[in-house]
């Protein structure tokens, strides 16, 4: 098999945050120096990727309202604003991307990950994890329920919060597409005040990572609904011979 | 699609989705055990290889180390690699002897390695038609990593192919593309490989953009 037609469209490394931030603490002694080498002819080891279509998952690995039930005899839900976060996964070129691997994960209603060095004084809940995973359908829509998570202080400013997030994970067709990125929720007063939101230098590249509530998709007396569509990087095929 | 992304720029493509650092509690996530959490009936991590898998089985460990020489205990790491035969096996299938795609991460205890479990990969051709010598493609996130960094494990018993590949030789100093090359040892009669991963400053490893 060759994939010597195939290409993606060059990341944007001015978009994206740069490695060196100084106002996100721990990106100081974490950031590369040295330039990145470019490789101007990627290979099939940058243009391949994993498959997971056969990666077997358990019914309620995208609901997380469900999934951390250690009793299933006992009805406990997670605390907090249930709701529905869902999305579409498209390349930059809008072709979606189906099956392929979303994972996310998050914190509780008060701001606390079940993760054994997360100490914040915001209890566990017992009926909530934060963890979820599915696949993209043949249209690359994917779907979570779950609880909204809160915000939380941490250690970078003096008084620095996190605002309330989902972190994402996407795989795409190769490990070139791979992204990982966090879901804001539009209108959270915290996001134009956060040290890791302000790694970005342009608003817009923000406001890619900012849910958007979507009354349609809600639930009377159930659930609100918030729509995270994900870019990841665009397919190019080389049409000319290079001679 | 409602967000601004989703308008085509002047150059008729939408803009990707940015990326922000996986965070200190990426293991939730990605790496259940690691959290201290339960885990699913099948998860990804860092068995690419089964025993009966063709090939030299090899164990792939290595630190990370950050720009003041301390051990970065919160990494996650993800790995692919082609098989034996220098093909990549793209079907994740925890059936299957071996699976192209690896997942592994530092600990919080006092030695912080990372490892894999895997054999020694083919080697893959290079669009030029050469090969390449035989490599794994490691991708590294961490807290206060605001995107994913790019790296290549090559292997220090391939000498003469290493001398050769058309993506090591580009790195134009050849000082830095020792920092790509992992160290063979043998504990116990297995094989295991050594490249500890140096975010900044002396040593730092090369990462790439692709």
């Amino acid at each position: 098999m060759t994939h010597d037609n195939k290409r993606f469209v060059a990341r944007d490394r001015n978009w994206h945050p740069p490695a060196y931030a100084p106002g996100y603490k721990t990106s100081v002694a974490r950031s590369p120096q040295q330039a990145l080498v470019s490789m101007q002819q990627p290979t099939a080891s940058e243009l391949t990727g994993p498959d997971f279509s056969h990666l077997r998952m358990g019914p309620h690995d995208n609901d997380l309202l469900l999934n951390f039930r250690q009793d299933p005899s006992h009805a406990g839900l997670p605390q907090g604003e249930r709701i529905i976060m869902f999305g579409r996964v498209v390349d930059q070129f809008g072709k979606p991307i189906p099956h392929t691997l979303v994972e996310m994960w998050q914190a509780n209603a008060g701001g606390r990950y079940r993760h054994k060095n997360d100490k914040y004084l915001a209890p566990l809940d017992p009926n909530f994890g934060g963890v979820g995973r599915c696949l993209t359908d043949e249209h690359g829509m994917y779907r979570f329920r779950t609880i909204k998570p809160g915000p939380y202080p941490w250690p970078n400013d003096m008084n620095s919060w996190r605002p309330a997030h989902i972190h994402v994970s996407v795989t795409g067709p190769s490990i070139s597409t791979r992204l990982i990125t966090q879901m804001y929720f539009e209108g959270d007063p915290l996001i134009p005040l956060c040290p890791i939101v302000h790694t970005l230098k342009d608003p817009l590249a923000v406001e890619t990572m900012v849910g958007r509530l979507d009354m349609a998709h809600s639930k009377p007396m159930d659930y609100l609904a918030y729509r995270f569509d994900v870019v990841v990087r665009g397919e190019l095929q080389t049409f000319f011979e290079n001679q | 699609m409602n967000q601004p992304n989703s308008q085509p720029t002047s150059s008729l493509m939408l803009r990707e989705t940015a990326s922000q650092t996986a965070g200190p509690y990426v293991h939730i996530g990605l790496a259940l055990a690691a959290a201290g959490n339960p885990v699913r009936d099948e998860e990804i991590w860092n068995e690419m290889a089964k025993p009966n898998t063709e090939g030299e089985p090899i164990e792939v460990v290595g630190t990370v180390i950050d720009g003041n020489g301390d051990l970065v205990r919160d990494a996650f790491v993800e790995a692919w690699q082609a098989d034996a035969n220098g093909h990549y096996q793209a079907d994740y299938d925890l059936s299957k002897p071996f699976n192209s795609f690896g997942r592994t991460a530092t600990t919080f205890d006092h030695g912080s390695e990372w490892s894999l479990t895997t054999i020694k990969p083919g080697a893959v051709k290079h669009p030029s038609g050469q090969l390449m010598a035989p490599h794994i493609n490691l991708t590294l996130f961490a807290r206060g990593v605001n995107i994913h960094l790019q790296t290549r494990l090559y292997f220090d018993d391939e000498a003469e192919a290493n001398a050769q590949c058309p993506v090591l030789t580009r790195i134009e100093s050849p000082a830095r593309r020792q920092t790509l090359i992992a160290k063979r040892e043998e504990v116990d009669g297995k094989v295991r490989y050594r490249l500890d991963i140096r975010l900044q400053g002396e040593g730092e490893t090369v990462f790439f953009d692709f």
